[in-house]
Order: structure tokens, then sequence, then C-alpha cells
């Protein structure tokens, strides 16, 4: 089977991946001239499907248990199982046990065993939330790398306004444009996320940290290199503007209270992307025609991205041993 | 039923739209809590000019009064522009008016309120001033027009439950014919069944819910102990005694030993 996959994104980097591992012949499509420019070049990267289950529902666990071993097998070497640390301010830390009674996979750290993990966070907290089974990666070296192995497969990438090919070339098409599907999708709506990128030498950390607080919960994502990633917010807009004054300052505010040594670092880089999602913000596979949708991926790109990917293979498998199906 | 600007609505419960999991929970808990009437802040989903759109298309859809929110505003003129902008978006004339006055505490700024409040009644708003319970703030928001009161009964989101009970009866007792409804604080069932029972119109509440592990269940379990503190503030409720009184005769022994 001939399949065109619309854009170049987590996703559906992520599907043309899936679906080359199982013989079909791919072509991708992307609007823009280069890949990581959608909200994927702005994702932190994390694969923290116990920690997201605090505010999602179960599935994020269920589907994203797999992802750290998926980009693990298509990029050996890009994970990072490091776990995940969870902290609070000594005023917050009755948002750790409301954190705690809502999530499992975790265990709780005193002074010591914070400090062995994570020696720049040393007599900063005295107790923490501790993921083991957690991985990370880094988003755009990841799209980068996938890119890299689909053309190593002479996969077709079509990059651009141009050389647009018919789809009627094409036994299937999956569409994975995300947020360009807002308003043609029933119910997917955009959801504004604001990172940053801080650069210091001040302080290292292993592993991505996620600060509670009542008001602007953040994470920090080490990125190697003395930079650090810190995100995200969550605004029900799907404006893909710059960077607002508030957010800006309550990502910097929380990366301050977390260490002081944020103080001096460098923004070298601040972002907002729109996250497509339906409304109980779980993605979903829908077909339209000869179309299939993968969308709705919210904030869990890298996450369930992998088995959206599986679900598409599956239902397209199924259709290639019982073609009639389909075509009835 | 309960009388709001000239509005008759059947749900005691007013819910805040802020926090939930999901729109879809968020769309359950509206559906559990049975409210006629749920708040909506534009301050923070109105980026870039934008209005939330599918957001607000979403809460359009619960088939919902909404009441619009000046939440995060800090001055006179930012509230007044963000009612404004309300109205605008949800072609409604009333507001909750919100201004904030102390960062940590969230607490209103009363003063500023007062203010706003004379300026967007003058411009035809109905206006649902978010205070706290001193009384003589509550006599100035009358006097600038507002027909209903909204006191916390503790900081926004603390959940702490009425923490001056004696300021809400008092408050209670000096404005009996003006809808007063209980905004901010409330953390648990009891707490809005409490404030209920002291005979409070209503209660506004958002994180209690959005906050909990099942929002749909929390808000069912808020709606009847709304109805039941309602219901026995009605009944007229025993005051508490020193003495214990035993609730089956008692003739022939000798009680007065």
């Amino acid at each position: 089977m001939r399949i065109l996959v619309k854009g170049a994104g987590v996703a559906g980097l992520t599907v043309a991946w899936q679906l080359y591992r199982h013989g079909f012949e791919v072509t991708i499509l992307e609007r823009a001239e280069r890949i990581g420019t959608g909200a994927s070049g702005f994702a932190g990267g994390m694969l923290a499907p116990w920690c997201e289950r605090e505010s999602a529902d179960e599935p994020v666990l269920t589907l994203g248990r797999v992802a750290a071993d998926w980009w693990e097998a298509a990029l050996p070497g890009h994970v990072q199982r490091c776990g995940t640390l969870v902290v609070a301010g000594s005023r917050d830390t009755g948002e750790l046990d409301r954190f705690a009674s809502r999530t499992t996979g975790w265990e709780w750290l005193d002074e010591a065993a914070i400090a062995a993990l994570e020696p720049d966070l040393a007599g900063r907290f005295r107790k923490a939330l501790f993921f083991r089974q957690e991985a990370h990666l880094d988003p755009l070296q990841a799209l980068s790398a996938l890119t890299g192995a689909l053309e190593e497969t002479r996969m077709r990438f079509l990059f651009g306004a141009g050389g647009v090919p018919a789809e009627a070339h094409y036994d299937r098409t999956v569409d994975c444009t995300g947020p360009a599907q807002i308003g043609l999708l029933p119910d997917l709506r955009g959801v504004r996320g604001e990172m940053l990128l801080l650069e210091t030498g001040e302080i290292s950390l292993s592993r991505p940290i996620r600060l509670l607080h009542p008001r602007h919960p953040i994470y920090i994502v080490p990125r190697g290199k003395n930079r650090f990633m810190v995100g995200a917010t969550m605004i029900e807009s799907d404006d893909a503007g710059p960077i607002t004054a508030r957010s800006l300052m309550e990502l910097l505010n929380t990366a301050y209270a977390l260490h002081p040594a944020f103080g001096e670092a460098r923004l070298t880089e601040a972002g907002a992307g729109v996250r497509p999602a339906y409304p109980d913000n779980l993605p979903r596979v829908t077909e339209e025609g000869r179309t299939l949708h993968v969308n709705g991926l919210y904030r869990h790109g890298y996450l369930l991205a992998p088995a959206m990917a599986g679900e598409v293979a599956r239902r397209l498998l199924a259709e290639q041993r019982q073609p009639e199906r389909k075509a009835s | 039923m309960l009388t709001l600007y000239g509005t008759s609505v059947s749900s005691r419960l007013l819910l805040g739209t802020a926090r939930y999991p999901s729109p879809a929970i968020l769309a359950e808990a509206v559906r559990a809590s049975r409210t006629d009437i749920v708040t909506v802040s534009l301050r923070r989903e109105t980026v870039g000019g934008k209005a939330g759109g599918a957001f607000f298309e979403l809460i359009r859809t619960l088939g919902v009064r909404v009441l619009p929110n000046t939440a995060g505003c800090h001055t006179v003129s930012e509230a007044v522009l963000t009612a404004k902008m309300a109205r605008d978006v949800f072609s409604t004339d009333w507001i909750k008016l919100e201004v904030i006055g102390n960062h940590d505490t969230l607490q209103p700024d009363v003063f500023a309120l007062v203010e706003a409040a004379r300026i967007l009644s003058g411009e035809g708003f109905k206006v649902f001033p978010y205070t706290t319970d001193d009384l003589v703030v509550a006599e100035r928001l009358l006097e600038a027009g507002c027909n209903v009161l909204m006191p916390w009964c503790a900081p926004i989101g603390s959940a702490m439950g009425p923490v001056n009970l004696p300021a809400l009866r008092s408050m209670r007792a000096n404005f009996p014919e003006v809808p007063l409804i209980v905004d901010a604080g409330i953390g648990r069932p009891s707490h809005a069944a409490t404030v209920m029972e002291l005979g409070f119109d209503a209660v506004l509440l958002n994180t209690a819910v959005a906050g909990a592990v099942d929002p749909a269940a929390m808000a069912a379990a808020f709606t009847g102990a709304i109805d039941a503190g309602r219901i026995a503030f009605h009944a007229g409720m025993l005051e508490p005694r020193d003495m214990a009184v035993p609730s089956t005769p008692v003739i022939g022994k000798a009680v007065f030993s």
C-alpha cells in the first residue's frame, strides 16, 4: 500500500516510521520548509505517563508506558531513563501529598536521597516524589534523528508549499497536521503552550524536575550543554503568537524558586505553540473517507504518538489483509 | 427559587469553569451539578486579543447561563475593560466583578471594587461583586448599584471553608433582602452546607470541584449539601444547649434529682 503522511511533526514522523517498519511505501508531506516548526519543536520531551496521570485519564498511562521503549527502539541512545523528580516549596508541601494521592509509580525521597540524585538541589527541599520509571528525550534531536533515519530508508520527503502530490496516487492518506485541522475536525481545539530555554553553567540537573505550585506548576528539563527547558503554560487559545509578559514572569519566577542559579541564566529562547486537543484531552485516530486522522495529542505528543502510530498501523494492516471490507 | 437581577434560577450552586482536567470533565461536572450558572474567566484565555475561541464555544454549548468574571484584574480600568470585552464575547450584561488587591491572598481591593462597580452599574451592567465580609464595603457596593453581594468565606482556592462565621451571620442579618452568594474559600460540601444553613442564598465555587479526583461526583455532592443546607435553614434548626435533652420521654424518672 502507498501511504501519504501529511505533517512532519512528532505524530507524522512517528506514524511514518511505524508504517515503514510494517513495509508500507510512505511519502511525507510537510507544509513548512523544515521539521520542528510546530508545537513538536517546543515540547518538553518528557515520557512521564505516571506524573501526567495526576490530571489526565487512565489511557495516558496505559498508552504512554510503551513510549520510552518505542523511542529507544527507533532511536537507540536518545532516551534517558533517569526518572522524574517532583518537589514543592516549603509552604506548598501539601501539593506533594495531593500529587502522590493521584498517582502511582513513585517513592518518597528524603533530603539525603534528593541530594544523592540531584546534588545541586541539596538542602533546598526536605522531601520529594521520585518516579523512577520515567524517561525523557530532546524533542528536536529526536525529530531530526527520526527524519535522518527515515531518509536513510529512501523515504520521500516533500517540504514547503510546492510539489503537493495528487492524493489519488496514494491508497490512503494519514493526516497528522495537528492544529491545522482546528475548525475542520469536529471538537478539535487549540491549547496554547509557552516555554523558555535557559542557559547556565551554575547548576546541573540529570532529569526533569517538576515544581508543584498551587498556581504555577512548572517543569524544567535538562537539555545538556548547560541548557534547560522551562515549561509550560496551558491556555485555552489557538493563538500561536509570541510568549506574553505574564507567562514569561510566571515561568521565570518559578524557575528561580526551584534554584536561584536560574536568576543568572541566559534566556536564549522563548517559544509558543498550539497543541491540538479534543474535549477529553486524549488523542484519537479517526477516519474520513480515504484519510486517517491522527490528532488531539494535546500536551502528550512524544508520550502518546507511538501508541497512535501503532493504532494506525493496525488499521492499515487489517485493511491490507481484507481489502474488500474497506471497499464496501 | 433564587432571583438574581430579575432572573430566576433553581440551582443555588454557581460553578467556575477553570482548572478542570479537560473540557469533557468540566461538561460532566456541570451536568452532575445541575447548575444554572457557570462563571468564565476572560483575562486568562484571551491571548493576542483572541477570545479563547473553541473553549468559549464549548462553554456556550453547556446550555447554562454564563457569568463572565474579571479574574486576574488588579485595577479599576483593567476590570472595566475586561467586563466590556466579556459583554461582547458572551452577549450578557452580567459580570462577576473581581479586582484583586493582594497578590498572595488574592484579597479583593474593596476600594477599587466599589469604584469599578459604580462605573459598570452606570453603564448598565448587572454587577456581581466579589467582596470581603465587611459590612461597610457591602453597603457601599449596594449604593454603587449592585443588587447582589458575593462575600468570600476564605481566600480563593484555599479550601479553608468559613473562617469567620460571626461575620457571615452579621452580613446575613444586615442585608436580609439582598441575594448573598458565598464566593471563594469553600473546600468541601460540609462548608457549603454550613453557609447555606446560615441563610446564604447560594454558593459559588470552582477549585473544590475542579481539583477533586472525580469532579463530576464532587459537583453532585456539593449540590446535595447546598440543598440540605437550604432546607435546614427553612426548617429551623435547634440552637446548641448547655444540657442534654433526652429524645425519649422521661416521665417517672427522677430527672430533677
